[in-house]
């Protein structure tokens, strides 16, 4: 999976997650939880779309490292 | 104040093939059906009645997500209502609000989901959905209109399995007499169509309607009935203090004067008339009227093969003598809405008190002699010169039976 590739798997779940929100000027760096409606639960169902999407296991320690776009990515390229 | 004496002011439903109380007052006058053949999972082909209210009216799609088909129509209904009855919403104390949902049962769609769910992932319990408990607890449909509506008066969910849309109303009475709170929303509501256990329960009881052609399927107290056709749907109403609805000027729909709950404490299944009958009675005692007092009875007849039945002995019981009363069943053009049925199908009559029109029954082309009450409304509706008090009949598994009698509603000035 390119970078690319791997970028756009985030944005996929999450916009399957957060449907109502606009994803087109989401920032990277910035966290997620600020630029768009998310709370605790919806940060479960990240984990749990990797888990089924890519087989990838979060680790409760490594939560603080999907908090923000760049982090999920980095953290899924890691992985895979 | 005086506490007594409850009103409805505002009515916001969802059934198979319409979505507001003109649209399905104009439905059982037209004899429309709303039940379609729908695919379910492990079941294949079956009728059933399916709703098609605007999800997104008052929910993002986030939450659609996140909540259930239950909480999705409770929220519907509940909005509905209160736009209906011209409540200032966002003035008044939500504090003072409580939320009484009857439900059949809960939870059975969400866990049978989790469970096809992780069947896909070798039945690892890693993939079971974080989503799960809160779907699932019991008070879920009317706490997730609490969070819509952003109401901080109690709520929960009544379990009455088919006498549950009459119980929801009946404990919001009850709460409102004893000034727990100002305004109630109360009904009952159904998801069940998601779960195919139901189906597949009726089915290996023998009383899961089956007919080629969908809208023909539910046939109560016809001789060719099969079974039931299960539907979901929702009818929640607002339920104000008499006075305190005068007060503010409102619309009201006629006033809850006599109810009752009791059980049979006979069988799981199969209903006891006499305790039906017993009812019937402690709703018109309570009401103080007799049974000849009642112009309109909204049978509860799901069409099963001993069901009907049982509950036409109870009728000829409890009305025996009352030659201006008449009977009509809601069923035949909605199939059965489980937790909603006793809120709909109430609310399906409430209009005569305007027009004077009992409301046929559908698919009753050739009555069972068992089923041929006097004063039966079978194909054609009736028009009386006035319509003052409506019973409404709605009986459960377990022995459970509800009865509630909503009275017109005549200023005295």
């Amino acid at each position: 999976m390119t970078a690319e590739e791997t970028k756009q798997a985030i944005i996929d779940i999450i916009s399957d997650i957060a449907p109502d929100e606009d994803l087109e000027s989401l920032k990277g760096e910035i966290a997620l939880r600020d630029q768009i409606d998310l709370d605790s639960m919806d940060f479960l169902d990240i984990v749990m779309e990797l888990r089924k999407r890519y087989n990838v296991e979060v680790p409760e320690a490594d939560y603080m490292e999907l908090n923000t776009l760049d982090g999920c990515v980095s953290y899924l390229e890691g992985k895979l | 104040m005086n506490n007594s004496v409850i009103a409805i002011t505002g009515i916001g439903l969802t059934a198979p093939g319409s979505n507001n109380l003109a649209d399905f007052r104009q439905q059982l006058l037209d004899g429309k059906s709303g039940v379609q053949n729908i695919d379910i999972r492990h079941m294949g082909t079956v009728p059933a009645g399916v709703c098609d209210f605007d999800e997104l009216k008052y929910q993002k799609k986030k939450i659609l997500r996140r909540g259930t088909r239950a909480g999705s129509i409770s929220i519907y209904c509940a909005r509905e209502a209160i736009a209906d009855a011209n409540i200032d919403f966002e003035n008044i104390d939500r504090s003072r609000v409580g939320v009484y949902l009857g439900i059949t049962e809960h939870g059975n769609v969400e866990t049978e989901n989790e469970i096809h769910n992780i069947s896909q992932y070798d039945n690892d319990v890693r993939y079971w959905t974080h989503h799960h408990n809160p779907r699932t607890v019991a008070n879920n449909p009317a706490g997730e209109v609490t969070l819509n509506m952003n109401i901080t008066g109690p709520h929960y969910t009544i379990g009455a399995a088919c006498a549950a849309g009459n119980a929801g109303l009946i404990q919001a009475v009850q709460m409102l007499q004893l000034n727990e709170v100002d305004l109630a929303l109360a009904g009952g509501i159904s998801e069940s169509i998601g779960t195919f256990g139901i189906f597949a329960a009726f089915k290996s009881q023998g009383a899961l309607a089956m007919n080629e052609d969908p809208t023909l399927a539910s046939r109560p107290l016809d001789k060719n009935r099969n079974g039931i056709v299960v539907s979901e749907g929702g009818c929640i109403y607002t339920l104000e203090r008499l006075e305190a609805a005068e007060a503010r000027g409102a619309k009201i729909y006629g006033t809850i004067s006599g109810y009752a709950i009791n059980s049979d404490a006979t069988d799981f299944v199969l209903a006891n008339p006499s305790q039906q009958a017993k009812c019937i009675e402690l709703a018109l005692k309570k009401a103080d009227l007799q049974a000849s007092d009642i112009d309109i009875v909204n049978t509860h007849s799901t069409a099963t093969p001993l069901g009907d039945i049982q509950e036409c002995k109870a009728l000829r019981m409890a009305f025996a003598d009352c030659p201006t009363t008449y009977f009509n069943n809601t069923k035949g053009f909605i199939g059965h809405c489980m937790g909603a049925a006793g809120a709909l199908e109430l609310a399906g009559n409430l209009p005569a008190f305007e027009d004077g029109l009992v409301h046929p029954c559908k698919n009753l082309d050739d009555v069972d002699p068992d089923c041929a009450l006097p004063n039966l409304v079978a194909s054609e509706e009736i028009k009386r010169p006035i319509v003052k008090t409506i019973l409404n009949n709605s009986f459960g598994m377990l022995g459970i039976n509800s009865v509630v009698i909503v009275k017109r509603f005549d200023p005295i000035n």
